[in-house]
């Protein structure tokens, strides 16, 4: 049995910043692995320790070298291998949509033939939360999106994944999945644990397989998107809130009297 | 192939509100594009639900008799039946969490593209869209060089409509590929019972993950004692073991209305203000000036909660 899960390495930016161009100019971006991707590597990591037979996890990602970093903390807790997809015509794409991505982890299915494929609900950067479900649709596996509980039992032994799909307001929703199947993992639904030292000493020597779109069989054509990214600005504050100044004392001061007006603290 | 179809949500036999905003922004985008507005009921009491559903702006109700509840494979099915009969040039579904079950896989079927979590739009000639980025520290806009496309539109960005149309209602002949129907809904379950109802308290002090660690929790707790609040939180706080759900405040958790809410490192990201917009006075203390919860706070205090937090215990004891 193989386990493919996404893992994408995300920009977050930091309190002050500028923006240059059409994106955040980089020396405000601090890259890390995406929340909810780490919650899917925990989810494939666990279902591999839980099999009697063999089951790889292989990892991939679409990203530049330097998300080499990222990949290896998955790598660190229990990745086997990972695959990472990248070149100058991904590079020189402006705008990796939903369907570009699609096209590259197809081919990457194509490859590697898993069993199952897990990916976060959304990565924290673009928040467009589909890729998953679309890919599912592309190779054809079924899907559930935003599992938040999955009976890994049933997916080793029945070939079924009976999942929890956390909808709004607190109401969750009990749905059996036929294999193969995409799903798309929220945070919470397990603890994600810390790479051990032997962790990652054993990453180094993983290997992290490069992929160029000729490789996959694919050209430009795959990342030439429908969508374009044309203004990114700071959204014009709707905050009409007063602030309070001075250092934390006076801040404090000022709002416990704003607090006792609204009647807090009142016995 | 003007036209615009709309796709309504409901569960459990309610609709749910992003359908009645799905009708403002489907009769806008028909507007700017000089075509009709189709409406697509699926699942479950269709016939009372095209009725409530027969809203000002709406020039075609088409429902889909199939099933009771969502279900991501009879509704990307129904979808992609209905876009092949009407010929619509823009399909709007909602950003919700079935949405984003169904959406994605209806933009692949019909090699559409797909902008999620649509904020904004404006048609003119060609379509962009306003969405967030970076956890809604951005803003950007997308433009659609496609002349169809698929959006899924974030609930409480478009107002509601209320007032009654006069639609045509139509059954849609619609059978579906019963073999590719694999996934099956059991059942659902309510989560986050418990000891406290945050929803009932008048003063709920809640704690973000700027709170770093589990041991600084304590920090908060005094903060609600010294108050007289409840102590509520963020998700990544429930996520991670150190309180339990039914503190969680959101989207996925509990929609609270207090008369003071108190933001103690919670950045503000939408599923959290889901839970917490319609509180009274809201107070927000960030170290991130840049932090979207300033946009909906009355109070802020741009300052580390480590510093400030203690401060104000002891103006209240
Ligand atoms: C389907 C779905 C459902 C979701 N449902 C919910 C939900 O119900 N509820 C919910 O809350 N989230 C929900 N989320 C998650 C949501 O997107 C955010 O990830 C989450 O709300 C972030 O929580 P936070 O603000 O505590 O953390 P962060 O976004 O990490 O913010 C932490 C904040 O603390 C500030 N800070 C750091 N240090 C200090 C300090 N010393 N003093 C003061 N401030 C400090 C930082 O500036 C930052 O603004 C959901 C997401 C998805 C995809």
């Amino acid at each position: 049995m193989k386990v493919l899960v996404t893992v994408k390495e995300v920009a977050e930016v930091e309190d002050d910043f500028e923006i240059a161009d059409l994106d955040v100019d980089p020396r405000y971006l601090e890259y890390d692995l995406n929340e909810w991707d780490e919650y899917a590597v925990e989810s494939a990591v666990q279902l591999a320790e839980a099999a009697d037979e063999e089951v790889e996890v292989v990892s991939v990602t679409i990203g530049p070298e330097r998300s080499e970093e990222t990949i290896r903390m998955a790598l660190a807790k229990g990745v086997d291998r990972a695959v990472r997809v990248w070149d100058d015509d991904i590079e020189a794409a402006e705008f990796l949509d939903v369907a570009s991505k699609v096209r590259l982890l197809e081919a990457v299915v194509a490859e590697e033939d898993p069993d199952i494929v897990l990916s976060g609900v959304q990565a924290h950067d673009t928040g467009f939360g589909a890729t998953g479900v679309a890919l599912a649709d592309a190779i054809g596996f079924e899907w559930g999106a935003v599992v938040n509980a999955l009976d890994i039992e049933g997916v080793l032994n029945d070939g079924v994944a009976r999942v929890h799909r956390e909808l709004e307001g607190g109401i969750e929703e009990l749905t059996e999945i036929d294999l193969p199947a995409v799903l798309t993992i929220q945070t919470g639904i397990n603890e994600p644990r810390y790479a051990s030292l032997r962790g990652i000493r054993q990453a180094q020597s993983k290997e992290i397989a490069p992929k160029t779109l000729s490789d996959l069989g694919l050209d430009f054509s795959a990342v030439e998107s429908e969508l374009f990214l044309t203004d990114m600005y700071e959204p014009e504050t709707e905050s009409d809130a007063t602030y309070f100044e001075g250092d934390a004392g006076e801040q404090a001061a000022a709002l416990a009297s704003a607090l006792r007006e609204k009647g807090v603290g009142a016995e | 192939m003007s036209d615009v179809l709309i796709v309504a949500e409901h569960r459990r036999g309610e609709i749910r509100d992003v359908s009645y905003e799905l009708v403002t922004a489907g009769r806008e985008l028909a507007d700017a594009t000089g075509g009709d507005l189709h409406l697509a009921v699926v699942s479950g009491d269709v016939d009372e639900f095209a009725t409530r559903l027969n809203l000002d702006g709406v020039d075609a109700i088409h429902t889909v008799d199939y099933g009771e509840e969502f279900n991501h494979d009879v509704y990307a099915q129904a979808t992609c039946a209905l876009v092949d009969d009407i010929d619509p040039q823009f399909v709007l579904m909602p950003n919700s969490v079935n949405g984003l079950d169904y959406a994605p896989a209806v933009a692949n079927r019909l090699d559409l593209p797909l902008v999620s979590d649509a904020v904004g739009m404006t048609f003119d000639g060609g379509l962009t869209v306003t969405r967030e980025m970076y956890g809604s520290k951005v803003e950007t806009t997308i433009e659609v060089d496609a002349e169809r496309a698929t959006v899924t539109i974030r609930g409480g960005e478009w107002k509601a409509t209320d007032a009654d149309g006069d639609a045509d209602i139509a059954a849609f002949d619609f059978a579906p590929d019963e073999s590719a129907i694999n996934s099956t809904v059991t059942g659902f379950e309510e989560v986050a019972g418990g000891d406290v109802d945050i929803a009932d308290a008048d003063v709920l002090v809640s704690v973000g993950r700027g709170i770093e660690d589990e041991e600084n929790i304590e920090l908060v707790e005094e903060l609600a004692d010294a108050l007289g609040a409840t102590l509520s939180s963020s998700r990544p706080i429930v996520d991670n073991g150190w309180l339990p759900k039914n503190r969680q405040v959101g989207q996925s958790g509990k929609v609270v209305t207090p008369k003071v809410y108190i933001a103690v490192g919670i950045s503000g990201a939408v599923q959290h203000v889901a839970g917490m917009k319609g509180s009274e006075t809201i107070v927000a203390i960030n170290t991130d000036p840049n932090a979207p919860i300033f946009d909906i706070a009355d109070y802020g205090v741009v300052g580390d909660l480590f510093e400030v937090v203690p401060e104000l215990i002891d103006e209240f004891q």
